[in-house]
């Protein structure tokens, strides 16, 4: 076993066909198989917050790759050029402690870490997701339900609510609270930035904002159960003038009205649900399910011997 | 009668936990009857299911983690083929069982692969290593390991009799109330893991006590083996840690059973306490993993170097510093629950920071091989594929714990592909490295080589090729623990990851096949002298395998890496040392009080989660009575004469005198 | 394999590659008395016990913070139920702690009686502290069933459940204590003042000192800061 290919080869090939479609971002990526995705997801961002996210994850990817590099470099030829076989190393059996070495290795990832840390600090202020995004404008308010196992988006201002669509006007901050009716969800939208988690009783904030209109996937990253795999939506960013007349349209709309029981019946466990709009909100009550006048969601129903039933679809 | 247990618990309607449970009982039938009809099982009760020595208790600790590797890795394949199959299609599990196969993939691997893998590489080691007989309690040491048994055994009964959790392998609340999940699916997982944990515990008691307190005469803290020293720190991470865990389960457990309100919904419960109780033990959980896996690769690379560890000092100092660092980084588990610009940065500052610690040990092991004659036997092999590995890992860890980045990839396939990362690369590398590394002084023959390096290939080649695509797909949105998805960019990626599971079976196989090969052949690999890979520790000085009492002598420790200079010596001086002055030995009795408590402990659990309340009391009393009967026994060592020692060791000694014979005089360069 | 005579000079430094030293110079030989660096050996049966039992009760402490880090979060919680100053009676804690620190009194009665090795006053002292645990015991459970007749049950808020969690596992603790301290008992009087009882009562005697400083603090926590509220 004289060379020691440990170097896993799958990786170089692969990178080309993709990185011509990039944005601008990620042509700086250095050409790792982690980073060939460049559609979709979180190295395509098409919001601010996304941007920035994705910023701070490359530059700490870079502030890393600067010592991770060089290091597996050496770690692979030290392991190649120190083999048994090779007559031509200097065997030197005693060689077990240096104090210059010893001021290397520690001081190198101390230099890194406190350089990180400093991108950590900076970071975790300016992106924490409760942070308003600056605007001129005023900033949409969106209310977030996690359910089993559907979204419920209740618009405030607009006096309308929709279930597993989310449809915004572009450009425009969104100012989310969130809270679960149930158990504990993370409500996602990878093109657009942060994810925050969704708890019954407690009501959190995200701020996100879409540059410009297309239809971007949202899901939750927190399972919750079963119906779990169903709890994705489409978040659609459309022109401000489009999202007013969707708004009217709802209204308008023959589709039901969110009061108390029909949040009731909301809440019972459903999978895969249809989008569909409320044309009318009691403005009350997402503060009810804030503070539990609503009470949370019920469970599973159980069954005999202890066997729980599955829910209806 | 029978609390909530009726016929319905066992699931004739759903084919593959009853064939797989078919299959499962069949298989233990079979190799029961077998036994007991080859008038095995005085043997097996005497030699190995009583026994307290450590050497036997450290084989029973791997066999039960790698017969749970396979189960794990089972479950591992079954959840790829499903993520392959269910693209914009339910595939072949739907999701109340596809939940449950999850859960228990995290679980098994956890808490009875990697764990029992870990403390069975200590349990045999660590002993021979101080150069003493055994560790500080025997008996506890044989009850944790049964202990450890039960648990695993109560979440193989889940397979066939009830469900298994469907939470994930961490049961947040609310779902894991009763409510939500009013199954006993998290109840098996309760007590599976709180009996378990007893013997967790009781292990980390007896290690630090006999690291600290029993070692040879002249081994001084700083003349210790590296893989003490981790050995330490670990376990003294899992008497700090997992107290949390068993008090955190047992308020989950109240929770469930007496209505309490920890963590409920309703009533002032605090669902985010669960979360931070449940990280403050997690997050030392994996330094308890990987610490002796890093002190595994500081044994096998300075031995096929043929150096000392570079170092010694700044490793030890990087040890203790992960074992304190690791109790302050939790939070960077949940960065995304809101906390808020101040405390993300002050836990994601801390977790950096901890990545010195294993930056130092990298160039410390890098150190080693410079200037070294590197030999690549399978454990060397394990050794740099891990360095390679890991650090991959950790880098995509510190990328996570930027608190912007980890706002994006929580939670994702990026998280997943992360964590298996440095596990795999870190814990299951160190494992096979310790393994294939030890065999020979346990079992007194060297592991098939070529099958060993086959091995190795097909598992670091199939890591790869399973775990960057799912990197990928993290990174196009994919989250974890999805039964189906319908998004198309992510499919080709889990697809891939599908394909790569098979080269890790492939390698699988091969390390079922080394082990048979190994042992119709081990004649021809027997290990004459006790020290096959030229060892530096003290283990390497004994028979292989050693005799109950390790050290017919306890060794006189000069320096660090003692048996390096008892051999150059004896190298140079062409002669052993003297023969020593052989005395009676006084070695622990064999004890069935581990394997009946945890026989007591298994139906007692099985109570609980059943609510067979009858029956808890029964256990607990006659666990009780198991106890008392144990503290009256009136012998509790056996002795073994001096001439019976001598012959023993006079064996040894001639195997050496005759490989020092055909060992001409090494001219070492100084 | 022992080593007798001195080795040549060169040898020295390659015994020693980190250049660290031992101010023994090597000749710390198996026959010093343990200084607890292994410099002597393995340490007598009697340390490795205790150690072990220290060892073991600094987990338990470990495990007791959980609960008060959890009633920490979970006192305020108090869900529009009662809460600690209707709930606490003072003078029947105070009971409870003088009975409690008066059982680590005997109990400490007693390992002198053992140094001294004197059957019948262990068994008095070991007696008088078991008394006087059960009369802990019976105190808490009058307290418990109270609170359950006023509706201040575990179930009925957070605060309650944590209050109950916290101090029932003291007193599980306590009893757990007490079938040992019966166990031990017997032994005594069947087996004598043998090395492993002595190991045992020993053991013993830090389990129900560890309890009391448990108390003490249980006692400071949850029932004067949550009178104090």
């Amino acid at each position: 076993m004289t060379r020691n290919a440990a170097r896993p080869r799958r990786r170089t090939h692969e990178l080309s066909g993709y990185a011509a479609g990039c944005p601008r971002l990620a042509m700086r990526i250095a050409p790792l198989l982690i980073l060939t995705a460049c559609h979709d997801g979180v190295l395509d961002p098409r919001g601010p917050i996304g941007a920035s996210d994705g910023l701070i994850m490359l530059n700490a990817l870079e502030i890393m790759l600067a010592i991770v590099i060089p290091t597996l470099v050496a770690a692979l030829f030290f392991a190649w050029w120190f083999r048994a076989s090779n007559t031509r190393a200097r065997y030197r059996p005693h060689f077990a402690y240096s104090g210059r070495l010893e001021l290397i290795v520690w001081a190198i990832p101390i230099l890194v870490i406190l350089f990180l840390g400093g991108v950590i600090w900076i970071g975790s202020h300016e992106l924490d997701p409760y942070k308003p995004i600056e605007t001129r404008g005023q900033p949409l308010e969106v209310q977030v339900v996690s359910l089993d196992w559907k979204w419920l988006f209740i618009y405030p201002d607009q006096g309308i609510a929709t279930v597993n669509q989310l449809v915004v006007p572009a450009d425009v901050p969104i100012h989310f609270s969130l809270t679960s009716a149930t158990v504990m969800n993370a409500f996602f939208v990878p093109q657009l930035g942060s994810m925050i988690y969704a708890m019954n009783g407690m009501v959190s904030q995200l701020w996100l904002q879409a540059n410009h209109p297309g239809n971007y996937f949202g899901e939750s990253t927190q399972f919750s159960g079963d119906g779990f795999s169903g709890m994705h939506f489409v978040m659609r960013a459309v022109p401000s003038a489009d999202f007013n007349a969707w708004v009217g349209t709802v209204q308008r709309g023959s589709g039901p009205a969110l009061d108390w029981a029909e949040y009731r019946h909301l809440e019972k466990e459903s999978q895969h649900v249809r989008p569909f709009a409320y044309r009318a909100v009691d403005p009350s009550l997402f503060r009810a399910i804030t503070t539990l006048s609503l009470p949370p969601g019920p469970g599973p129903r159980v069954e005999r011997g202890g066997a729980v039933e599955r829910s209806e679809d | 009668m029978l609390g909530k247990l009726t016929w319905q618990a066992i699931p004739f309607d759903q084919p593959i936990p009853l064939v797989a449970g078919s299959v499962v009982f069949l298989t233990v039938a079979a190799i029961v009857i077998w036994v007991v009809a080859k008038g095995h099982l005085p043997y097996l009760w005497r030699e190995w299911l009583t026994s307290v020595d450590h050497k036997r208790i450290g084989v029973m600790y791997m066999l039960l983690a790698l017969v749970m590797l396979l189960r794990g890795f089972i479950d591992a394949l079954m959840m790829r083929s499903q993520q392959a199959l269910a693209f914009n299609a339910p595939g072949y599990l739907p999701p109340e069982h596809y939940d449950q196969i999850f859960s228990a993939h995290g679980t098994i691997m956890i808490f009875f692969a990697a764990m029992p893998m870990m403390i069975g590489l200590m349990n045999f080691v660590v002993p021979l290593q101080l150069g003493v007989r055994d560790v500080a309690f025997p008996t506890l040491n044989s009850t944790s390991f049964w202990l450890t048994a039960t648990g695993a055994l109560l979440v193989n009964i889940s397979l066939v009799v009830g469900e298994f959790a469907r939470t994930g392998w961490l049961p947040y609340p609310p779902l894991a109330e009763l409510k939500y999940t009013p199954g006993v699916g998290v109840d098996y997982y309760i007590w599976a893991l709180q009996i378990s944990g007893v013997g967790t515990l009781l292990t980390g008691v007896n290690f630090v006590t006999t690291i600290l307190k029993i070692r040879a005469p002249g081994m001084s803290y700083m003349r210790m083996p590296v893989f003490c020293w981790t050995a330490l720190a670990a376990n003294l991470l899992i008497v700090a840690a997992f107290p949390v865990l068993t008090a955190t389960l047992a308020m989950l457990a109240l929770d469930r059973y007496l209505g309490f309100h920890f963590f409920s919904d309703t009533a002032g419960g605090n669902q985010m306490m669960f979360v931070n109780l449940i990280w403050a033990w997690g997050h030392p959980e994996v330094y308890i993993l990987v610490l002796p896996a890093f002190g595994v690769f500081s044994e096998v690379i300075p031995t096929f170097s043929g150096k000392p560890i570079f170092g010694y000092r700044s490793m030890v100092a990087a040890t203790l510093f992960i074992c304190l660092v690791s109790f302050t980084v939790w939070l960077h588990h949940f960065f995304t629950m809101g906390a808020g610009g101040d405390v993300n940065a002050a836990f994601g500052i801390a977790t950096s920071i901890i990545a010195v610690g294993t930056g130092v040990k990298i160039y410390n092991w890098m150190f080693t091989m410079y200037g070294g004659r590197i030999r690549y036997d399978t454990p060397m092999l394990w050794s740099v594929g891990f360095i390679v590995t890991f650090v991959i890992g950790g880098m995509t860890g510190v990328m996570l714990a930027v608190p912007p980045a980890d706002f994006e990839l929580h939670n994702s396939l990026f998280l997943v592909a992360h964590f298996h990362n440095v596990i795999i690369g870190g814990v299951l590398f160190g494992g096979f490295a310790g393994i294939t590394y030890w065999f020979p002084k346990a079992f007194g023959f060297r592991l098939h080589e070529g099958w060993g390096k086959a091995a190795f290939w097909f598992n670091f080649v199939g890591f790869y090729a399973t775990f960057m695509p799912l990197y990928v797909a993290g990174l196009l949105g994919m989250t974890r623990r999805l039964q189906s998805y319908d998004v198309a960019s992510w499919h080709p990626w889990v697809l891939a990851a599908g394909a790569g599971v098979l080269i890790l079976l492939v390698g699988g196989a091969c390390q079922v096949i080394q082990i048979v090969v190994s042992i119709l052949r081990r004649d021809e690999l027997r290990d004459e002298t006790g020290d096959p890979w030229d060892g530096r520790s003290l283990e390497w000085s004994t028979a292989s395998p050693p005799p109950a009492f390790n050290y017919a002598v306890l060794p006189n420790v000069q320096g660090e890496e003692p048996y390096w200079e008892i051999k150059r010596r004896a190298i140079e001086t062409q002669q052993l040392a003297a023969e020593p002055d052989y005395q009676p030995i006084e070695m622990p009795r064999n004890s069935p009080t581990g394997f009946i408590t945890a026989f007591f402990a298994t139906i007692t659990g099985f109570a609980l989660i059943w609510h067979i309340w009858w029956m808890v009391g029964l256990g607990i009393v006659a666990a009780y009575i198991v106890f008392v009967i144990f503290a009256w026994r009136d012998v509790e060592e056996y002795e073994i004469p001096a001439a019976e020692v001598a012959a023993i060791d006079r064996e040894r000694r001639a195997a050496r005198a005759q490989w020092l014979a055909t060992h001409a005089r090494v001219g070492e360069q100084v | 394999m022992s080593v007798s005579q001195a080795l040549p000079g060169p040898h020295r430094r390659e015994m020693d590659p980190y250049r660290i030293g031992h101010r023994h110079g090597g000749s710390g030989g198996g026959h010093g008395h343990p200084t607890g660096h292994g410099e002597g050996g393995p340490a007598p049966r009697n340390v490795v016990v205790a150690y072990g039992f220290w060892i073991f009760i600094l987990s338990d402490i470990v495990m007791f913070s959980a609960f008060f880090a959890a009633h920490a979060v979970l006192q305020v919680a108090t869900a529009g139920g009662p809460s600690a100053t209707v709930l606490f009676d003072p003078s029947h804690v105070a009971w409870e702690t003088a009975c409690l620190l008066l059982s680590s009194f005997t109990c400490g009665l007693s390992a002198v009686a053992t140094r001294v090795r004197s059957l019948l006053w262990t068994e008095v002292f070991l007696l008088i502290t078991g008394l006087l645990g059960a009369a802990f015991l019976l105190l808490e459970a009058q307290e418990f069933a109270s609170l359950v007749a006023r509706g201040a049950s575990p179930e009925r808020s957070a605060f309650l459940s944590s209050f109950f969690a916290v101090v029932g596992c003291h007193g599980c603790h306590v009893t757990a204590g007490l079938l040992w301290l019966g166990t031990m008992m017997a032994q005594v009087y069947v087996k004598g003042f043998r090395p492993n009882v002595l190991r045992r009562l020993l053991c013993f005697n830090l389990f129900w000192h560890a309890l009391d400083i448990i108390w003490v603090a249980l006692f400071t926590i949850v029932y004067l800061v949550g009178l104090g509220r």
